[in-house]
């Protein structure tokens, strides 16, 4: 069988984090090409309901990421997000998926090498923990 | 006519309450694109998803053919929604929402799938899967597109006033410019006086204008303009608002001296019996604790020193006008101003982090600035260049160049820009007055881009004799008796290590983003480049604008950079800035919440949530005041029944991106299932 190749969705603000993914693309940074990502206004847009239906249509992994503390063009948002993550982790064990398969990250909109590095990271990651319980297509 | 185009708008309208009908484009890139992901087959793939009416792929969507292609597309074939898979939404989306308006369709019925920045470029050794994650994308595109609902973009006015932050040359240009254009202008500066760094100076590059006689009759100028309005002792403390509309609170620090009564005539100088390091001269000579911080000083109005002031009451007793008042208290100015231009510089590298060059620990190791204090002939030893150690004149001197720049070490890795020809510039100043003296620089490379730049240094090295020796000094080490600075260097061009004694070392340090910067890009919610200047909106085709709407970077707090492009991009932003005040009032996002109230149980969540009191009750229902929402999503986030909603980034179209992220038929459109 060949090699699990993760699913993974991104979540990534629109100032930041997408800004940075632009920057890693205007650099040529590679990376491995399992994040389909969306793109959000801010990461205060994240409902965690999101999070939960992209783990329920079968997503290996979840990746949050927005601007810096301190750096979010709403001020505050990230801190919203960061709060929000923190419960999410709390609930995911609880529906049986490990909580290192959702992963919040910081990335500047002049970071792109961050992130690359949190794509290659991130991705070797899930590699190592398998498919998700509930990826049914890779069970 | 007018009949014609509202004929067509109706047309439009209707179209786009319809069942989605959705074209889909895949753009080459050139080969940026076309090089890696398979085009054609994501275009064929995308022709069989459901709503697609028609799926291309063409050479450059963003060219006028590219555009046309589109708008002859969305006629023919009667399209109510367009996908764009190319380069990111960053780049080019506004061209394509254009070119959706010019065909009658409203700009929010677009969705760009990014296969470039976030495909092709990234993952160039990977054709087969860049290829199927375009498919995955364009899919995810298809699937938000069925959901997106047109949108008004809201127009408000601009007020016709523009706050300049930063009184250097960039900030007063930029002043000057708009007030010019008949703008009002709101020069605020932190220090007693404007100049900035350019009024320390003493000749400036490759023409040697003296600095001051070049800047102080700007200072003047922006002084005595109608339209500008000086503030200097103050600090910007709090920013509220958007484009048009800026609502700024600026702190007025008590310089315990009335500005309306004070003459300048320095009578209290002459009487204040505490005398201090003077910060403009680099703490070479001093002032008194009531000072000017240098003569041509605009205003020219004393400030009190609070720190150092004994409180004698000795100018008080000397000041004819009685402009002395100790109980002066700090001012809070509340300005409204359409647009802002941000021109707070830069501050010298820290010499001392460098430690190998002994900056700190031998007196004869001074900085390119100092420098420039110690030939000026306003500076503390009336223009004649002694050394700090014995006050007499060098007769050897060593410029060293990137000192702070294009050092990883420091975490500098950029290029300062101006220091290889300020240096040349100092050897040079020495040289004429004393043709008899050995004047070395070491560097790494000589960088002299600008105009006349590259004549200046030839000159430099054939008709004044200064040695340039390329290399970068390991280290200055004193002779501890007669305190000369000697200079271990290895010679690169000769291969050859060098001891040089020397009687003066200058080192060339670098620029760095104003201590204060973090501050301000708080503020003002700016972002920083990896360098830790702040960031433009787009480093080629927007240099000048930031990636908030009505705020524009002026000088250095961008990057490095000399006098003359200090200016030219100070211009450059009043020009942009002068756009929106001109037009007068100016189109905002509608990206902004809204309420679907028949979901709304007045749980009142949302309003707890939001920052920025947007949110208030009306009938135990949420209502939002669109006018200063902001759109970060907070409140929808935490809207426990789906009432609060983003308008172009509601739920259906997020679930659906998610839906069609993991499953082919995911995302589709659901025929409303409940009533």
């Amino acid at each position: 069988m060949a090699e699990f190749e993760p699913k993974i969705i991104a979540f990534m603000c629109n100032w930041c984090s997408y800004a940075g993914g632009d920057l890693a693309g205007t650099s040529r940074l590679q990376y491995p090409p399992n994040a389909r990502i969306i793109r959000l206004m801010c990461t205060a847009r994240l409902d965690p309901a999101y999070v939960l239906k992209a783990f329920a249509e079968g997503a290996d992994g979840v990746i949050v990421a927005g601007c810096h503390i301190g750096d979010c063009h709403y001020v505050t948002g990230n801190m919203k997000a960061e709060k929000r993550v923190e419960m999410l982790m709390k609930l995911l064990p609880e529906l049986g998926i490990e909580p290192e398969r959702l992963m919040l990250r910081w990335i500047s909109a002049a970071e792109g090498e961050r992130f690359a590095n949190t794509m290659k990271e991130f991705i070797a990651r899930i590699k190592k923990l398998g498919p998700s319980p509930l990826n049914i297509s890779a069970r | 006519m007018a009949e014609g185009k509202k004929k067509a708008e109706k047309g439009a309208a209707k179209r786009e309450k319809e069942e989605p009908r959705i074209g889909v484009y895949v753009c080459h890139c050139g080969i940026n694109i076309a090089g890696v992901v398979d085009v054609k087959s994501v275009a064929e793939y995308a022709s069989k998803l459901e709503n697609v009416v028609v799926a291309k792929d063409y050479k450059y969507m963003c060219s006028d053919p590219g555009q046309q292609l589109l708008k002859d597309d969305i006629k023919e074939h009667n399209l109510n929604r367009i996908v764009i898979a190319a380069c990111s939404p960053r780049m080019h989306e506004p061209t394509f929402r254009r070119a959706l308006e010019e065909a009658g369709l409203n700009p929010f019925l677009f969705e760009q799938a990014n296969i470039r920045e976030h495909d092709s470029w990234v993952h160039m050794k990977q054709p087969k899967e860049a290829t199927e994650k375009a498919k995955d994308l364009t899919r995810m595109a298809v699937a938000r597109a069925r959901y997106l609902e047109p949108q008004q973009k809201p127009k408000v006015k601009v007020e016709k006033a523009a706050l300049v932050v930063g009184g250097g040359v960039a900030g007063i240009q930029s002043a000057l410019d708009m007030a010019d254009m008949g703008f009002k202008v709101y020069l605020v500066e932190k220090t007693p006086s404007i100049g900035g760094k350019m009024a320390q100076l003493d000749k400036t590059f490759p023409t040697m204008d003296c600095s001051a006689c070049i800047l102080t009759p700007k200072m003047v100028d922006a002084a005595r303009h109608e339209n500008i309005e000086i503030i200097t002792y103050a600090e910007v403390e709090e920013v509220d608002g958007f484009i048009g509309n800026f609502k700024v609170k600026v702190r007025r620090r008590a310089r315990q001296v009335l500005d309306d009564k004070c003459t300048g005539c320095g009578l209290c100088a002459e009487a204040c019996p505490v005398e201090v390091p003077n910060e403009f001269d680099q703490g070479l000579g001093v002032r008194k604790a009531i000072y000017v911080p240098f003569p041509q000083a605009v205003p020219l109005v004393y400030t009190i020193d609070d720190e150092t002031c004994l409180g004698c009451g000795m100018c008080e007793a000397v000041c004819g006008p009685e402009a002395i008042d100790y109980d002066q208290k700090d001012e809070v100015l509340e300005l409204k101003v359409g647009t802002i231009i941000v021109a707070t510089g830069f501050d010298q590298f820290d010499a001392a982090r460098k430690p190998e060059y002994g900056y700190g620990r031998y007196e004869n190791v001074i900085t390119g600035l100092e420098f420039e204090r110690l030939v000026n002939a306003s500076g503390p030893t009336g223009g004649k260049l002694l050394r700090p150690s014995d006050g007499k004149e060098p007769h050897r001197i060593g410029f060293i160049l990137c000192v702070g720049s294009r050092d990883a070490k420091v975490g500098n890795p950029y290029c300062s820009r101006v220091c290889c020809m300020y240096s040349i510039k100092n050897a040079r100043l020495y040289k004429e007055k004393h043709p008899e003296a050995d004047v070395y620089v070491f560097y790494m490379d000589i960088r002299a881009y600008g105009k006349g730049y590259e004549e200046f240094y030839r000159q430099a090295q054939e008709e004044y004799g200064i040695r340039f020796i390329r290399g970068r000094p390991g280290e200055v080490v004193e002779d501890p008796k007669t305190k000369n600075p000697i200079v271990r260097v290895e010679d690169t061009l000769l291969a050859l290590p060098l001891e040089v004694e020397l009687d003066l070392v200058v080192l060339a340090a670098g620029m760095e983003p104003a201590r204060d910067s973090d501050k301000i890009q708080r503020l003002l919610r700016l972002s920083r480049s990896a360098d830790g200047f702040f960031a433009e909106a787009h480093p080629k085709l927007r240099p000048v604008d930031t990636l908030t709407d009505g705020i524009y970077l002026a000088g250095t707090c961008q990057g490095p950079k000399d006098i003359p492009d200090t200016v030219a991009q100070a211009s450059a932003a009043a020009a942009r800035a002068a756009i929106p005040m001109a037009q007068g009032e100016v189109e905002t996002e509608p990206i902004v919440a809204f309420v679907r109230k028949e979901l709304c149980i007045g749980c009142r969540i949302c309003e707890r949530t939001c920052d920025f009191g947007v949110i208030t009750m009306v009938d135990r229902k949420a209502q939002v005041n669109e006018a200063i929402c902001k759109g970060c999503g907070a409140c929808a986030a935490a809207c426990p029944t789906g009432a609060m909603q983003i308008r172009h980034f509601t739920d259906e179209q997020i679930y659906a991106m998610i839906e069609s992220a993991m499953r082919e038929d995911g995302g589709k459109k659901e025929v409303k299932a409940e009533a």
